[in-house]
């Protein structure tokens, strides 16, 4: 155990230390500076206002830009390691394949959350502070979607570097898998829609397997339902899954899909050559 | 010490290696030699189980690099052609090191300064940041340090002027006893003196191994 903390340990100050990073943190802290400045919370729109607005406002642009971060940020982790003989060197020392994939992984995890949550924490302060009522219920539905999220694409982003050689090809795998979930959300869905050609169960599930789809609508789904800014796919799950069925499953799926995502990665890199 | 048995490794139609056996024991120093491609890293590298072979096996006092690589790489001290440019500081690769091969930091800084390297002024520098002939002195001080039965070098002084090349070469002869030394090396005038055994590669084969 201690050579996985230690990778962890290892991956989380070199990443800190990453411009990256700093970008990566001042994009979030900075939205929700945004929010505050351009007076989010004194506003009321469709029913939303106050911190409510400002948090649904910050995980709706969050859901979109999360996982690219994420993607474009871990996916050269191991190929790039790779490319760069750094895994060479350091896997010529007494570490388990296992340790080290699983300790980067942990690395990684705290580095993409941390700043997230940490800028929806300082929202709740400082609108605690101007007075403004906490949404804890949002809060700690956006806490559990935010981890969820990290760990979803996480697991890819480990998935895909742990079979691709090149890292400037892995990058281009990771965009390419950020724009179809993000096309899958509306465009494609919709155009299937209104092509008639599909069942609309089987429409409703092609939403539903896509992460990006159930966060979109498991952060509008402690509002009300009769919403029309939600969409047909939201209205349609909503109405027929009860709140707290949906919420389990909005966080339970794509933590998983995560996971597996990530063990099928540790697989291919535990089989193929390491350099 | 080291048993290569009739390992093949092939990537894609070409093959790398072609049915290699060998055996490299105790107190032996070899300089493994051959052109640009003859097969030299992908013997190191299935050497350390970093390839998995596409016929044969290599073992390491009777142990798999692959399915035992933590047992085996205890044994095993590597130096690279070129130094990788890890983003880790050096304090920080020097905890790595130590918490996950045992390795005594004083005995790193030790071997640093037989090697005209002061470890002490540089501990907060990430260590891609050194120069090149700073950064091979600290992975061979580290080759050291760790202790290893078997000592594989991959042309260690690419990056040494001629004063390092002394001081590697006198620590090393302090430290080949009851051990297996690997250079690959294109200049055997080099080695010639450290060496018991020469071994020529063409084309993923051992074409001459000679002991003198």
């Amino acid at each position: 155990m201690k050579n996985l903390y230690l990778i962890a340990y290892l991956d989380l100050k070199e990443s800190i230390r990453a411009k990256w990073f700093l970008v990566y943190s001042l994009v979030f802290g900075g939205l929700i500076a945004l929010f505050f400045i351009a007076g989010v919370t004194e506003s009321q729109v469709m029913g939303f206002s106050g911190l409510s607005r400002l948090l649904l406002m910050y995980i709706q642009i969050t859901i979109v830009i999360l996982p690219i971060f994420i993607l474009i940020t871990t996916v050269r982790s191991i190929s790039g390691d790779r490319d760069s003989h750094i895994l060479e060197y350091m896997l010529s020392f007494p570490i388990s394949l296992k340790q080290y994939y699983w300790g980067k992984i942990i690395g990684r995890f705290i580095t993409v959350y941390l700043p997230v949550i940490f800028a929806m924490i300082i929202a709740v302060i400082y609108g605690a502070f101007k007075g403004a009522d906490i949404p804890w219920n949002i809060f700690f539905l956006y806490t559990g979607l935010l981890f969820a999220m990290s760990a979803t694409f996480l697991g890819i982003a480990f998935f895909i570097s742990s079979f691709v050689k090149s890292s400037e090809v892995a990058l281009g795998i990771a965009f390419f898998i950020w724009i179809f979930l993000l096309a899958f959300i509306d465009i494609a869905l919709i155009s299937l829609m209104m092509q008639q050609r599909v069942d609309e169960g089987l429409i409703i599930f092609i939403s539903l397997i896509n992460p990006m789809e159930i966060f979109r609508v498991a952060a509008i789904s402690l509002f009300d339902p009769e919403l029309t800014v939600m969409g047909p796919v939201a209205f349609y799950i909503l109405d027929s899954v009860s709140q707290s069925t949906f919420v389990l499953l909005s966080i339970g799926y794509p933590l998983l899909l995560g996971l597996l995502f990530a063990f099928f990665g540790y697989k291919i890199f535990e089989k193929k050559d390491l350099v | 010490m080291i048993k290569v048995n009739n390992i093949t490794k092939k990537f894609g139609s070409h093959i790398s290696l072609e049915n290699i056996n060998c055996e490299f024991n105790k107190n032996e120093s070899i300089a493994l030699m051959g052109a640009n491609g003859a097969g030299k890293t992908t013997l190191i590298r299935s050497i350390m189980g970093y390839y998995h072979p596409d016929a044969g096996e290599v073992l390491i006092n009777g142990k798999s690099p692959i399915k035992q690589r933590v047992e085996v790489l205890k044994h095993i001290s590597f130096v690279p052609q070129l130094p990788p440019p890890i983003k880790l500081s050096i304090e920080e690769l020097m905890q790595y090191i130590s918490v996950s091969a045992n390795v005594d930091k004083e005995l790193i800084k030790h071997y640093a300064n037989e090697m005209k390297l002061d470890i002490n002024a540089n501990l907060n520098k990430s260590f891609f940041k050194l120069s090149g002939g700073m950064k091979q002195k600290l992975l061979i001080a580290i080759s050291l340090a760790k202790e290893s039965d078997i000592i594989i070098y991959d042309e260690p002084t690419a990056n040494l002027d001629p004063k390092a090349r002394d001081d590697f070469y006198r620590l090393l002869k302090q430290n080949e006893k009851e051990k297996v030394l690997l250079f690959v090396t294109h200049r055997l005038e080099e080695v010639k003196d450290l060496v018991n055994r020469q071994i020529y590669m063409d084309l993923g084969k051992i074409v001459s191994d000679e002991r003198f």
